[in-house]
């Protein structure tokens, strides 16, 4: 593997006096599916829109394929092959299923505005192209048959879905999503994540995944990284992860420990709820 | 070869538009019906004026109201060239020839500089959103008209007057097609459809590579070349340009025309343009309480159909106009399920190529 699609040197966002996240650092090597979990408030979101551009970073470097991001705008990150999905589905609600994915195929358009009201042969070329890829990544994602249903009234997982093949048309080398399932049941949840996978597969992305549901995450993922109150508390393999006590304490909080019979570190952060 | 068929495609509407308009201005003038034509032409610039708004207040989801801001820097612009070139004569034409080609070459200035101011108002205020958004552009229209109340070049607040009398049906009729096809071709292009992911979402528009900062002011520069558009042909009707005719008022009226016909609708706002010109022209008495109609008018739209006459649809979603068949004029491309916006690219076009 030659360099990372994306990779963050000790990252810190501060917003006034808080610390969102503290020197984080992630390498995703193309093809990797990494999860990042955490108890509520632990910083991932944070992290994503930190990669994203929502935010710039207070310290640190971002880099995309090698190139520095820091301080761009959300677009010249997402021209730059960074595409994310949103934690609250924010679809065009009053477009159809396939606009929504055509707006994100947008991205790098040659043709202009004069192109477009001048009907230039440049403009149709890119119409036919853009057409072309907004109905393949729909059919990727399996909503082929609800290419002019209005986003909004798609059912629930198929929104959810519909976010995703909007994402991949954008063109990105890193897929950022941020909890995919959330809202589903166990078995829509498995079968996203199955989806997930063949996406990555088919597209050699890599991806960055927050996962609320550990279960869900641990059977994903590859490597992961827990948060918690901005800190990287954990790193590896999912494996070793489940049994790290930091993480359980976490997420389950002193009470779990206690019970346990496992030793409460003093000062240690408190439960999370 | 080729070329040309790119430029036929591209001028097609006019090749069919102009020579009608043609007809129906000599039609109204055999007939001696000066107060018909009077009507026609502000119903035209009406339609001008809604169309290029709704291209921002609808398309895009910004709320502007300096529209009026807008036609008067092209009301000027138009009315300066005119009048500096009246009774002279170009590349040796016929008097009444060079004076349609004075007024064309004047109409696109005063495009380009409404373009411009439309830039300048637009850099710095299009960072705001909604409220804020309309008060500014709101400030900067009101800035615009007393520059111009204050300028003894542009006739202080007496205006310009003893304009040549150019715009006739058939002028105000292009001007009006001009800006339909230009926003139907917008809103079927990639473009357009960028415009409308700002409008239903910014922060998903920007992550999904779209730069709405750069399509705002773009949206907003389009917007206002057409206002100016608007401008040059109506100082021509009156023969004057003065301040008065450029209040925010007037930005008002064209904000109710869109908001009537539904945000994001062209053929809404066609429809409330052209009924309010006719309707109000019809009730002369009412013409005072102009201003009482349109509160009414707003707030029984409010009341009956929040979302304008046709919503962010076009006259052929509509199921009463469904069975019309659209496709056989090549203006619909998706007949199908209730409120799916066109989408097939660039065939979309009224009268576009077959």
């Amino acid at each position: 593997m030659s360099e990372p699609a994306l990779d963050l040197s000790h990252v810190t966002m501060r917003f006034g006096g808080l610390r969102a996240l503290v020197d984080f650092s992630l390498s995703l090597y193309p093809g990797e599916l990494v999860g990042m979990i955490g108890p509520n408030g632990a910083g991932k979101t944070t992290a994503f829109n930190a990669v994203t551009g929502v935010y710039a970073p207070t310290e640190g470097e971002v880099k995309v394929a090698g190139e520095r991001v820091n301080g761009l705008r959300p677009h010249a990150i997402c021209t730059r092959g960074v595409a994310r999905t949103f934690q609250n589905i924010r679809l065009f609600r009053q477009l159809t299923a396939l606009d929504n994915v055509r707006v994100a195929c947008h991205a790098g358009a040659q043709s202009g505005f004069v192109d477009s009201l001048f009907l230039t042969r440049n403009h149709r070329a890119e119409e036919q192209r853009i057409l072309e890829r907004g109905e393949e990544y729909l059919k990727v994602m399996g909503l082929a048959h609800r290419r002019d249903e209005l986003a909004r009234n798609l059912p629930y997982g198929e929104q959810r879905r519909l976010e995703i093949a909007r994402a991949l048309a954008t063109g990105p080398k890193v897929l950022c999503l941020d909890e995919p399932a959330a809202g589903m049941n166990a078995a829509e949840k498995i079968e996203l994540m199955a989806l997930i996978r063949s996406v990555r597969d088919r597209f050699g992305l890599a991806v960055l995944l927050i996962e609320h549901d550990m279960r869900v995450a641990m059977g994903v993922s590859e490597r992961m990284i827990v948060l918690d109150h901005g800190l990287t508390i954990a790193k590896g393999r999912p494996e070793a992860i489940r049994k790290d006590p930091k993480v359980i304490e976490a997420y389950l909080g002193d009470a779990y420990l206690e019970e346990k019979h496992i030793a409460v570190p003093v000062g240690g952060p408190g439960a999370s709820t | 070869m080729g070329f040309l068929r790119g430029v036929l495609r591209s001028t097609l509407p006019f090749l069919i538009g102009i020579p009608i308009l043609l007809v129906l201005q000599a039609v109204l003038d055999e007939a001696g019906r000066q107060d018909l034509s009077l009507i026609a032409i502000f119903a035209a610039i009406n339609v001008v004026l809604a169309v290029s708004l709704n291209v921002v207040n609808g398309f895009t989801g910004q709320f502007s109201l300096g529209h009026a801001g807008f036609m008067a820097v092209g009301a000027y612009t138009a009315a300066k060239i005119t009048l500096a070139f009246r009774g002279s004569q170009m590349l040796g034409l016929p008097e009444d020839l060079s004076g349609q080609v004075v007024f064309f070459l004047a109409l696109l200035a005063a495009m380009f500089n409404a373009a411009i101011a439309g830039f300048l108002v637009g850099m710095p205020s299009l960072r705001l959103r909604g409220d804020y958004l309309a008060i500014v552009t709101l400030g900067f229209g009101e800035i615009i008209r007393s520059v111009i109340e204050n300028l003894k070049t542009l006739g202080a607040s007496t205006g310009l007057s003893g304009l040549p009398r150019l715009t006739s049906v058939t002028w105000a009729g292009v001007g009006a097609l001009a800006t339909v096809i230009m926003a139907r071709r917008l809103a079927v292009s990639t473009q357009g459809r960028a415009l409308f992911a700002i409008r239903e979402d910014e922060v998903a528009a920007e992550a999904m590579g779209v730069d709405t900062t750069g399509y705002k002011v773009r949206a907003f520069v389009i917007s206002a070349a057409f206002a100016g558009l608007a401008g040059g042909l109506v100082v021509h009707v009156l023969q004057l340009s003065t301040p008065r005719s450029f209040t925010f008022i007037r930005s008002i009226e064209v904000v109710v025309m869109v908001t009537l016909g539904g945000l994001g609708s062209i053929t809404g706002s066609i429809v409330a343009a052209v009924g309010l010109t006719v309707g109000l022209e019809l009730l002369r008495e009412v013409q005072q309480y102009r201003m009482v109609v349109y509160a009414f008018l707003l707030i029984a739209l409010m009341l009956l159909r929040p979302q304008g006459l046709f919503g962010t649809r076009e006259i052929w979603d509509l199921s009463l106009f469904r069975r019309f068949p659209w496709k056989k004029l090549g203006v619909a491309t998706t007949p199908g399920p209730a409120g799916v916006a066109p989408t097939e690219a660039g065939e979309g076009e009224p009268g576009g190529p077959p």
